[in-house]
């Protein structure tokens, strides 16, 4: 629940009693790319069990803390923990044994292109594992089911259309029953119908397998449809927390803004640029001259 | 002019924190090799793609190098009356240098840049990426392995290249030029030792092999995910590993020969 | 690309490196005379081997019959000591007054050792001793004698 008042300025989020247990823990984050600072003390609770939906403009580094949350990269300062361990501070062991227990969905599936979309599933299992094949085929075509691509079992990437490759990628992901998945921009670029499909199936998912669901999106309407709770980042530090109808009711202009999509407001539409008046004229002053 | 230098000064640390990292990204390599004994498959199919691969552009040089070499060292040769050593010639020059080097640089050209590709590709769609959150890691599944394989195919590569060779400068010299056959067999066969000429070659061939790898495997993994930091990484790889491959040559040619 | 057809590909990739090896090894270089079976060694004194070499041919009346097996200074007697390794199918082909002379095959071809048979009736065997022998043909020394007996024969 977001505590905005007088000063327009919402404060950090705390987790209310009878909450359900929280899986990740991001407190007072920090991390800069080069001269950049991308969190700049970012705290941000994932509740377990839920659907949590992480939004904000695009370039405020929403890929990059889903890749600080699964260890890829390293915070300048301040903490994550996943199911009560620090990330960061985990050897390269206990890490990998962490990540099995985390799905994670890319952007574009990130499927292996010299493998059929059964291996691809298939893949962490033979890496990980070694149940006879038998077993691994029952556990793979499972999977592909669930998600409606049995038929697609031996067709490769490349062959695949991109939503079909995302719903692939996330069979892929499930395979060891994980605690959490992670989603990756799901949404971007899809026509209505693999939206539905994708939708339909991110919301059965996490119910059906008792999954924490993280996603990392821009696309509104969708997000908010399927969401349980909802974080807006911006600028490196989080500006909203709360479900999709608390946040409809902000009195926030900048959260109203993003949220209906008027293109002015606390964001301005104009840049920041000199007196228009005085660029103009002064032109024309230039090009008067060679007369 | 102050931020000449300072440019300058940039591209030279930046440079040398890359090497660093090569570094350190050659050691990770290393230390993945003896996962490789279990998976047996992986080091095969590496073996195919950049040493089955390269086989025939390597067959085909090889053979019109022989071919120009003996061309060439007739006419040199004529000039002292020494025909006969054309067989002597050729093995050596072939056996302790182009064999190793030729095959070098067609092999930084075709697999090495083939392998930073891959590589690049991999990144740029996020599949090393989905490896590492699939607790997979991509220095014993996809780096590795290539290493190994290139550092294998090198000197077999330049084996046959050097054999073939002989071939073509027999063609040439016996059938075309009119060398006695006998005199361009015995000859080479009393010059060339099979221990100090053969061998050292292949040795150089191992090195080269090695770095070349070591040079298109990092530049893959290390490169600008879009599709121009692919291409430049391309091109650096082929590069590189060429300087490199040259480089070594004189190094390695000035300590064992 | 299966993997059946790939494994056997690599299969055929790593025949066609052996028999490459087989060519370097056998018809490239000289390791032709190691294989040729037992054969028996005799040894000879140089003041001066010139430019032989370890693996240069042995040869009688023109026929290869071995091979040069080592050379190394012998410091008691201030010459080269030569170890010939000679093929089995001449064991007692030498007399004990055999000469072994270093010559070059052709203007810049290699040298070899070439035997020239006596007369005795002892015959040599393994490890013995070729006691006349005739260093190889060093230039400078060659001008020398020529310049020497012109002088002489002013």
């Amino acid at each position: 629940m977001s505590t905005a008042h007088a000063t327009g300025i919402p404060a950090a989020p705390d987790v209310r009693p009878g909450d359900a247990p929280v899986l990740v823990r991001v407190r007072d984050l920090h991390f800069s790319r080069g001269r950049k600072a991308i969190f700049q003390g970012l705290d941000l609770d994932v509740p377990r069990g839920r659907i949590t939906t992480i939004l904000g403009p695009s370039g405020t580094g929403k890929t990059t803390l889903l890749k600080m949350i699964g260890g890829q990269l390293k915070p300048s300062s301040g903490h994550i923990e996943v199911d009560g361990q620090n990330v960061s501070t985990l050897g390269r062991g206990p890490l990998y044994a962490l990540r099995k227990r985390m799905g994670m969905l890319f952007q574009s599936g990130a499927l292996l292109t010299d493998l059929s979309v059964f291996d691809n599933v298939a893949f962490p299992l033979r890496e990980h594992t070694d149940l006879p094949e038998s077993l691994i085929s029952h556990l793979v075509l499972m999977r592909l089911h669930a998600v409606g691509l049995r038929g697609a079992r031996d067709l490769y990437p490349a062959e695949l259309s991109g939503g079909m490759a995302r719903r692939a990628a996330l069979a892929r992901a499930l395979v060891f029953d994980p605690m959490m998945i992670m989603y990756d921009e799901p949404f971007t670029g899809q026509d209505p119908i693999s939206m539905g499909v994708l939708l339909e199936l991110i919301r059965t998912v996490n119910s059906a397998l008792g999954l924490t669901s993280l996603i990392v999106s821009h696309d509104l309407a969708e997000a908010l449809s399927i969401s349980d709770h909802v974080v807006i980042i911006s600028e490196g530090v989080v500006v909203e927390t709360g479900s999709p109808a608390e946040l409809r009711a902000s009195p926030s202009e900048w959260t109203q803004q993003f949220l209906n999509g008027r293109p002015d407001g606390p964001v301005p539409f104009q840049l920041p640029a000199s007196d228009y008046e005085a660029e103009l004229l002064g032109t024309r002053t230039g090009k008067g001259g060679s007369r | 002019m102050i931020d000449r230098i300072a440019g300058f000064g940039r591209f030279w640390l930046d440079a040398l924190e890359r090497f660093g990292r090569s570094q350190l990204f050659l050691a990770r390599m290393l230390g993945a090799l003896p996962s490789l004994v279990p998976r047996f498959g992986l080091l095969v199919r590496q073996l195919h793609a950049n040493g089955v691969m390269t086989l025939s552009i390597i067959l085909v040089s090889g053979l019109f190098v022989g071919m120009v070499l003996a061309l060439q060292a007739y006419n040199l040769l004529q000039g002292f009356g020494a025909e006969a050593a054309l067989g002597q010639a050729v093995a050596l020059t072939l056996v302790r240098e182009l064999g190793p080097v030729i095959t070098g640089l067609l092999f930084a050209g075709r697999a090495g840049s083939a392998m930073t590709a891959e590589i690049g590709l991999m990144k740029a769609t996020e599949q090393l990426s989905g490896l590492e959150m699939m607790a997979v890691d991509p220095f014993r599944r996809v780096y590795a392995p290539r290493l190994f394989a290139g550092f294998l195919a090198l000197p077999m590569l330049a084996a046959m290249f050097s054999a073939v060779g002989v071939m073509g400068g027999y063609l040439v010299g016996v059938e075309v030029l009119g060398v006695d056959a006998g005199a361009y067999w015995s000859n080479m066969q009393g010059s060339v030792a099979f221990v100090d000429d053969v061998l050292k070659g292949l040795l150089k061939a191992l090195v080269f092999g090695l770095v070349v790898s070591w040079i298109a495997i990092f530049e893959g993994a290390d490169c600008v995910p879009t599709s121009e930091g692919v291409s430049a990484a391309t091109t650096r790889t082929v590069v590189y590993s060429s300087l490199s491959v040259l480089g070594l040559d004189f190094l390695l040619t000035a300590v064992m020969f | 690309m299966n993997s059946r057809a790939t494994e056997i590909l690599v299969g055929v990739f790593m025949l066609i490196f052996f028999a490459a090896m087989l060519v370097l090894a056998l018809r490239v270089s000289n390791l032709t005379g190691l294989g040729s079976g037992a054969g028996y060694s005799l040894n000879a004194s140089f003041d001066n081997v010139g430019g032989l070499k370890s693996g240069a041919p042995v040869s009688a009346s023109g026929v290869r019959v071995g091979q040069v097996s080592s050379i190394v200074y012998d410091a008691d007697r201030f010459s080269a000591h030569v170890t010939m390794s000679v093929n089995e199918e001449f064991v007692g082909a030498f007399p004990e007054d055999t000469t072994a002379s270093i010559y070059t095959a052709g203007l810049l071809g290699e040298q070899y050792v070439g035997l020239e048979a006596g007369a005795e009736d002892i015959m040599l065997g393994d490890g013995d001793e070729v006691t006349l022998t005739q260093s190889a043909l060093v230039l400078e020394r060659l001008i020398g004698q020529v310049l020497f007996s012109r002088s002489g024969a002013e």
